[in-house]
């Protein structure tokens, strides 16, 4: 009786020890996923504090100055910031009017034209473009698509917008290959994916039922895509291009290689320039001084603020079409 | 009627314009795929022999291969995946099991999206600031940390994807029969969601593999044969863009041929991932 009893009473302890084990190993890993979640968090803010101790010496030193002043002289310690963030908006802007239409126009032959086999192959290849890593970009618009425009392209360009005012001032000057244009290009090439990705998938959204509503009543496909399909996933287009905008906006090797490097805002959109991660690529390891290296802290920290907000609403406007969906 | 039917023939007219725009627009798209991968063979090939993979990278001149980089490139994301994956998994299961509905998770999930496209620059300055300029000089630690803090948020984005495609019944069964909720993570909905988590780490390993930019001021570079974690690293990506921007031929020609290696590594990763994320990806 008294053994059974004892028996009992062990099996029970031994019941309780291995619940207990199975407790503390539930709430060691619940604590462990806890943690790492909030460490994405914590990588944000540490990024962003980490850019504001590096920059605050250049923001000290020139104050607001260090945006708005063109200069950047390393032998007087000089530095302004207004060049690459003018070279930064305009190549990201040219890559935006150039890639934009392209990726509506894929996303609409892969959800509307294209035969339902060639589909998913196809949609693969585009793919893949996101994949090529960006220095592969660098070297392929380099050695391959700068010389040719500088060979056909560009010389044509310069010809052709000679005698028109205002847009001759755009397009003036030797031809260098490499520069503003280049560089846009190349960024189209290299965001055109991304949106073309998002703009595929948002299609896909638009509930059949409408499209057939407006086929069967006759329209044509451009109609359809026109009145029905874009204006049905607007939103989810804009945030698409701003997905896009965002990538274009912090590349950096691709534009290091073809932008020419140049600290000047010019005229002309042939000419050499230079982008916020163009200038810390080429120059960080060099930079001699702590004023030098906090300037160009600074800008990855104007950089990260800019990109920051254009994703963030880039996100806003994606959850807005996620929510009217229902996934 | 023959005016409504001017009409219709400019509706069929201009809706032919937009369609044939669009075919035109997705060859524009498949012809810069060929045309970049065609000259990345052509100009990749020339250089391609066991040199490239048995000799260091050399000074302007000489002969020599890239052994030095690809050991340090695949050194490097060995480590930024090993320390990457772990926090990456852990995070996405708390966003898919943990706190799928509450307020902090969408917080996290918002913040996650967003580390996922920022610039990758960025990440190369914050470990320069964190690690590099506490410890005093470069080094492949500091390279790997900067290829980890790109692998966290992709990994969180698929493991998340993948878990809440894990049938919910799957977890109430499992539940019911007793299990503590960390083994049901652990044992049932890892395994159903297996296939997805690792095309996610797949994916991530492509896209750290083919990273530049935060490499170049953490793990420099090294013309020589190095397994210090503590000192520069040489590493593929770097040393194209080195060798690309000189004016030495043979350079140009390494870097070529690296170029084509990493495109090559890079691609397969991530055909290989989509084949696996395809076939056995719960529905």
């Amino acid at each position: 009786m008294t053994d059974a009893n004892s028996q009992a009473m062990a099996a029970a302890a031994a019941r309780r020890k291995v619940l207990e084990g199975l407790k503390t190993t539930d709430n060691f890993f619940r604590l462990l996923t806890h943690s790492s979640a909030y460490l994405v968090l914590i990588l944000l803010g540490a990024i962003f504090v980490s850019l504001v101790m590096g920059g605050s010496l250049a923001f000290q030193t020139f104050g607001l100055n260090f945006l708005t002043t063109e200069v950047w002289n390393p032998v007087t310690e000089q530095f302004g910031a207004l060049a690459p963030i003018y070279g930064t908006i305009v190549t990201s802007a040219i890559a935006m009017i150039v890639a934009v239409p392209i990726s509506i126009g894929i996303a609409v032959f892969l959800t509307e034209l294209c035969p339902m086999p060639l589909r998913r192959p196809i949609g693969i290849a585009i793919e893949l473009l996101a994949g090529v890593p960006s220095i592969i970009y660098g070297i392929w618009g380099l050695f391959f698509f700068a010389p040719m425009l500088q060979q056909y392209v560009q010389p044509e360009l310069i010809a052709f917008f000679k005698p028109i005012p205002v847009l001759n001032g755009l397009f003036a000057g030797p031809p260098y290959g490499i520069g503003i244009l280049t560089s846009a290009l190349i960024l189209a090439m290299m965001v055109l994916p991304f949106i073309t990705a998002v703009c595929r998938d948002v299609f896909e959204t638009v509930p059949p039922v409408l499209k057939e509503a407006a086929y069967g009543m006759g329209w044509t496909t451009r109609e359809v895509v026109g009145n029905v399909v874009i204006p049905y996933t607007r939103v989810g287009i804009i945030g698409g291009v701003m997905l896009g905008l965002g990538r274009a906006l912090g590349e950096t090797m691709a534009v290091t290689f073809v932008i020419g490097n140049a600290h000047r805002i010019s005229e002309s959109i042939l000419a050499p320039g230079t982008t916020i991660s163009a200038t810390i690529a080429n120059e960080f390891t060099e930079a001699v001084g702590d004023i030098y290296t906090s300037s160009l802290i600074a800008l990855g920290l104007i950089l990260f603020f800019i990109t920051f907000v254009v994703l963030a609403l880039a996100r806003f406007m994606l959850m807005r079409i996620e929510k009217k969906a229902g996934v | 009627m023959a005016l409504d039917l001017a009409k219709y023939r400019r509706r069929r007219l201009r809706s032919t314009i937009t369609v044939s725009l669009c075919w035109a627009a997705s060859g524009l798209g498949l012809t810069i795929l060929a045309v970049i991968l065609a000259t990345l063979v052509f100009k990749g090939f020339a250089g391609l022999n066991l040199k490239v993979f048995t000799e260091m990278t050399p000074p302007p001149g000489s002969d020599g291969g890239l052994l030095n980089a690809i050991a340090g490139s695949l050194l490097m994301t060995f480590f930024g995946v090993l320390i990457g994956t772990p926090i990456g998994i852990l995070a996405g299961t708390y966003l898919a099991e943990y706190g799928r509905y509450s307020k902090v998770s969408s917080v996290i999930r918002f913040i996650n999206d967003i580390l996922l496209s920022a610039p990758s620059i960025v990440t190369g300055l914050f470990v320069y600031e964190v690690l590099v300029r506490p410890m005093g000089h470069f080094s492949a630690i500091a390279g790997a940390a900067a290829l980890a803090v790109l692998v966290i948020p992709t990994v969180v984005r698929t493991t998340e994807n993948m878990l809440v495609l894990v049938p919910n019944q799957l977890r109430e069964a499992s539940s019911a029969l007793g299990l503590p909720q960390s083994l049901v993570i652990r044992k049932i909905a890892y395994k159903a969601a297996r296939a997805g988590m690792i095309t996610g780490v797949l994916l991530a390993i492509a896209r750290v593999s083919g990273e530049t930019a935060p490499l170049l001021f953490t793990a420099l570079n090294n013309q020589f044969w190095s397994t210090d974690v503590n000192a520069p690293m040489a590493s593929l990506p770097v040393v194209i863009f080195q060798y690309a921007l000189s004016p030495y031929e043979d350079w140009q020609r390494l870097a070529w041929t690296g170029a084509l290696l990493i495109t090559a590594a890079v691609l397969s990763l991530s055909i290989a991932a989509r084949y696996l994320g395809t076939s056995r990806t719960p529905k």
